[in-house]
This record gives C-alpha cells, structure tokens and sequence, in this order.
C-alpha cells in the first residue's frame, strides 16, 4: 500500500457557501441574474437620523448605490423672521438654531451684530471673557452629547448615561447663569443679560474638574474599545480635498486633516490671549472626527479654566445707551435715558447701511451671519450660513460605496443637528 | 497679501466686468458686472488666487429696485487665510444665473436653497430641485412680496397613501373623521360598513340637534 499524494481540500464554511452565487442553469446568459436595485427610505423619524433628516437609499445588496439626504422638515422661517423683528428681538430664535449649543449661538449672533454696528472691538473685558466661556461650556455640552449619542448609535450605551450626566450639570450652570436651561438667549447687542451670579465661577471650576474624568473615562470605554474600532476606523472617509470643495467646517473638516478653527485664524473675543491646541486628524474617517470631538473638549476646559484664572471686573455692557438698555432706575428717573430705552425697544438700535459676514467657530462648524442692512433697526436680509446644513450635502457623495449598516456610524459622526440645518 | 491685494488681482484679470473694491468693516467686496461670467470669475478666483473654500452663496431680495435680486458669493482662501466678497445682479425678468457647481461641489444645496427661498433659477445646475419647501410648492418665501404670515397652499399628502396594516382595525384611529369621537376606534360598530355607521350616526344626530338636544350626548347613545 502507498502513501497518496497530498493535496489540498476546499472546504467552505457554511457563510461562504450561503453568499456564494447559485450556478447558472445552462444556456443563461450571467447578465439577466443581476438583482434589482432597491429604494430604502430612512427617516424623518428615525433614531439615527438625529431629528428629522430623510435619506433615499438606492441599495444593491447591503451596498449603496446612491444617496440622496431630504432636509427641510424643521423649517421654520428663521431668516424671514429676522426681516421683520429688530436685532435684539431675533435674539431667543438663535437658541433654536443648534439647539444643543444656545449659548454659543447667542455669542454668534451679537458678535455679528455688533461687527455691523462697529462695536465689536469695545466690548468690556468681562464681557468677552464670560461669552468665551459660554462659547467653550456650550461646545463640552454639544460634543457630550454628539460622542455619547454616537456611541449609542454604534452599540455602546453606557457612554451615553456618563455624558449626559455631565451635560446635566453644565445645564444646571446655565440655569443659574441665564435663568434658562436650554433657551438662554443671554447676549444682547453690546453685551449680557445679567452678570455672572455669586459663587458662579467655583460651581463652574468644580465641574470642570469632573467632566475632566468623565471624558477620560469616556475615552476608556471608546478609544480601545474593538467594537467601537472597526465600525468607525476606516469608515466614512473623506479626503482633505474632497472635505474642502464640500465646505465642510468644524470637527468634520478638522477630521479630515486640515488646521483651520475660526479661533485661531481670526480670533475673535479674547480667544487670541488664551492657550489652546486645535487637534486634527490623519485619515477623515468617523474616528478621527470622533478623536478631534475628544480633543476638543479637553482644550475648551483648558480655555475655561484660563478665562476663570484671569476673569476680570468691570461692567458687561458697552456703555453707550444707544444700543445697550440703560439701567432701569435711571429710565425711571432721568429724560434722555428714558427716551434710549423707548428707541431702543420699540425701534431697535440703529444700524448703519453696509452688509457683514461673520463666521463663528460653533461646535458643529462654521455658523455664519451675513446681515444685508439698509440703515435701521432691522435687518433688510440676513442669512444664516448653519454648519449642519452644509455638513450634510456631502452624504450624496460619502454614502455609496458603504454598507447601510455604516450609514448610521457615518450619520453619527457627523453630528448634524436640524434645526440648524432646517432653519 | 491682504484680501485687497487680492481683490485687485481679481479686478485686474477682468478689465472693465469688476468694480472698484469696497472695504467696509475689514471685508472687501467686489461687484461683477455681468452675472452670467461668474462661474469664470469664480474658477479664476479658486485656481489662481487660491480661493479654495466656498463659505456660502445667498441672495438679497431689493423690492422696487431694479435688478431687484443680487446674488452675494462668500470666499475664503485656507492658504492666505482671506476672505472675499463677490456680488452680481440678476434681474426679474430673467431670474436666471449660471451655476458655480462646477467650480466647488459645495455650490449645489447653497443654490438649491435660493431657488427654493427666493426663486433664481441657476442654468447648469445638476439637481435644482426645491430643498427646504416641498415639492410643488407655489410661492417663493424669502422675496419682500411674500408676506411673513404666509399664504394658504396645500399641503402634500402624506407620505403613506395606500392602507396601513392595520388600517380599519380595532386598534387603529381613523384619518380624517369628523372630530375626535368619530376618529376613536373604541366606539366604532365593528360589522358596519364604515361610510353607512358615519351616515347613521350623523343622522341620529341631527335628529336629536331637531329634538333640541343640541349639547347632548355625541353620536354614540351608552346602552340602558
């Protein structure tokens, strides 16, 4: 008896054998066994959509042929509203822009404002610096929530629970320092509503040096987490060329690899005195961008913290009755602070003919108002240039190619929010 | 270089179709004089000046005036760090420009979003379709003529218009009743027809409205 010769078996496992096309009866040409495309609808209401985006999905398979993102279920009007209030009145609707960062809204709105007025350079000094912390706490809370919801989105649900707990206590400071959780609407045109209460500033340290932790223990659960890993890295990337011509902004450009953070270009506030590191990343996957959000956070507390070090006395409001209220007890009292205060309320501050951009480093991107006036108290057409709404144009040219179970990684590392995109 | 020095390079490639630049509060601003050369402005602005960034494009409605609409483009360079305005005037009549798509792919929802709000049709557009409002909707929201209140249209059917699963079922409230009670599931008279138990029920109530019962109980009597 001889040994036979070796030789190689194929055996498949039981997936191999399933995904492996059925044998051609004979005499069929390959062509006719190509499978139909189909339409998937997700949205307006579904979990990952984050709100109200709709995506029609052309599908083969599991693999996306075409994308096409339908937005425009919040509308509201928002532009056409400003037409016809004054200044200060538009003020509450930036609230509802990005919903998950008022704050930084509001400091947008009246720093545009205010460039048109030319009053951008004498805010008081405590007033820059209690807007630049509002700026910095309202990117912790919006990045808190966009990583803890992303996480959700991929599988992990306990991150979520440990951001939100955090994001609690930044509402609760908002509370005590606007009078409002989620609706601040705290700038006016030329300074605040109120000053920061008493005792204010060391609720704020002590948060800040838990969110600290909890971001860490964030990373802990994410950064390393194998799960995490392959649904993110390598997932969704967008070149830096591609990320420019779309005009993506914020953590999803910086994702992709390029420096540029409205902070430091042209720094507006007193964001040029402060140390801060804008963090990049390599490749513009959804791990990088989710990285860069990480990051992010953890040089707004470092900007914090050096606001609260240095934060100096002084009035919030720039002192000119003409476009700030004057105090109430001198309106009571005195001829031409009563007249300031009717002018300005029921006329609003006056503004020279001319037309401003301004671009903000919100934390979603780039918001942006360009105010068109004609002189007078409203404005004659002001746009609002919204990070999401810009962010999102890109899904038509990122979702083919990828699974549709990538979509909702990819929609998730994007952290849109439609009420901004919507308007 | 400053966004002026650049301004006037811009200016100088095309004598005669750019103004002046204007500076008002450290932002330059160019006008270019015929609307439908700006795709050529735009790509010589992206490829030789380094403009690379398109921050947004938008419209300004001038009510009365005539070009009554201008287009106002906002560029940015990431490698000189500076910004530039161009604007164009688009008249009535033609309400009608040529697409930037061609120069930054980012140019499609910004010109999607004028269309929708104000009405300027870009010549060239890939997919100018309505973007915010929903398709078929008549009016133009964003121009001065449109009131802030808004006007009455109708709205589109909803997005489902064969028979949910469940549609006609115990469980299950049913569209468009005539008020709340017709709608309630719970007190339909399960083996009726559904138009013939509308019609009945309506009848008993007018009869009882004529026996001036008129607050009563509503279409439903509670057994004795």
């Amino acid at each position: 008896m001889t040994m036979s010769e070796p030789r190689d078996i194929e055996f498949k496992d039981a997936a191999a054998r399933v995904a492996e096309p059925a044998p051609l009866p004979p005499g069929q040409p390959p062509g006719e066994l190509e499978g139909e495309k189909m339409v998937l609808n997700v949205g307006p209401s579904h979990p990952a959509t984050h709100g109200v985006l709709r995506l029609v999905l052309e599908l083969d398979g599991e693999i996306i042929t075409e994308a096409r993102p339908e937005v425009g279920y919040l509308h509201r009007g928002d532009e056409k509203i400003a037409e016809n209030f004054t200044y200060t009145q538009f003020i509450p609707y930036t609230d509802r822009l990005d919903y998950l960062a008022p704050l930084a809204n509001n400091v947008a709105y009246a720093l545009a404002v205010e460039k048109l007025l030319g009053i951008d350079l004498q805010l008081p000094p405590r007033c820059q610096y209690i807007r630049v912390i509002c700026c910095e706490l309202a990117r912790i809370s919006s990045h808190l929530l966009g990583v803890g919801c992303y996480a959700m989105d991929v599988g992990a649900m306990t991150v979520f629970l440990h951001t939100f707990t955090e994001r609690e206590k930044i509402h609760n400071l908002c509370e005590s320092l606007t009078g409002a959780r989620f609706t601040t609407a705290y700038t006016r045109i030329g300074g605040l509503s109120r000053d920061m209460p008493p005792g204010w500033a060391e609720q704020c340290r002590k948060f800040l040096n838990e969110v600290v932790v909890d971001i860490d223990e964030t990373e802990t659960f994410l950064t390393r987490n194998r799960i995490f890993v392959d649904r993110t890295q390598g997932v969704g990337v967008i070149p830096r060329e591609v990320a420019i011509d779309y005009g993506l902004s914020g953590p999803n450009l910086r994702g992709s690899g390029v420096e540029h953070d409205l902070r430091k270009a042209h720094p507006y506030l007193i964001y040029d005195q402060l140390k801060f590191d804008v963090p990049v990343g390599t490749t513009g996957d959804c791990y990088d961008r989710y990285l860069v959000r990480m990051e992010e956070m953890r040089q707004s507390v470092r900007i914090v913290h050096q606001c609260l070090d240095q934060l100096p006395g002084g009035p919030i409001n720039v002192p000119d009755g003409k476009i700030v209220l004057p105090p109430k007890d001198r309106v009571l009292t005195r001829m031409e602070e009563l007249i300031h205060h009717f002018i300005n309320v029921t006329q609003g501050v006056n503004a020279p003919p001319g037309e401003i951009y301004f671009g903000h480093e919100n934390p979603k991107g780039e918001l942006g108002f360009y105010i068109n006036s004609k002189g007078g108290g409203t404005p004659h057409r002001l746009k609002i240039r919204s990070p999401s709404f810009v962010n999102l144009s890109i899904l038509s040219w990122l979702l083919p190619r990828h699974m549709l179970s990538d979509v909702v990684a990819i929609l998730g590392s994007f952290d849109f929010v439609m009420g901004e995109c919507d308007r | 270089m400053t966004a002026l020095d650049l301004a006037q390079q811009l200016k100088a490639q095309f004598p005669g179709l750019i103004s002046e630049p204007v500076e008002f509060r450290g932002e330059v601003t160019l006008k270019v004089s015929d609307a439908e050369r700006m795709p050529e402005v735009c790509a010589l602005a992206k490829r030789e000046l380094g403009f690379d960034y398109l921050v947004d494009i938008t419209s300004v409605d001038n009510y009365g005036d005539d070009p009554r609409f201008m287009l106002v483009y906002h560029l940015y360079g990431y490698g000189h760090h500076c910004a530039l305005r161009l604007k164009t005037d688009v008249s009535e009549e033609k309400g009608e420009a040529p697409t930037v798509t061609g120069v930054w792919r980012t140019a499609d929802w910004h010109e999607r979003e004028i269309y929708d709000m104000m009405g300027i049709r870009f010549r060239g557009h890939p997919d100018l379709r309505r973007i915010l409002m929903w398709e078929g909707y008549p009016y133009f929201p964003l121009r001065k003529d449109f009131p802030l209140a808004g006007k009455p249209t109708d709205v589109p059917d909803v997005a489902f218009t064969e028979a949910a699963p469940l549609a006609g079922g115990p469980f299950v409230t049913i569209a468009g009743g005539k008020d709340t009670i017709a709608r309630e599931p719970r007190v339909r008279i399960p083996d009726a027809d559904a138009l013939e138990t509308n019609a009945r029920l309506e009848r008993r109530h007018d009869i009882k409205e004529a026996h001036g019962h008129s607050h009563g109980p509503g279409p439903i009597e509670p057994k004795r």
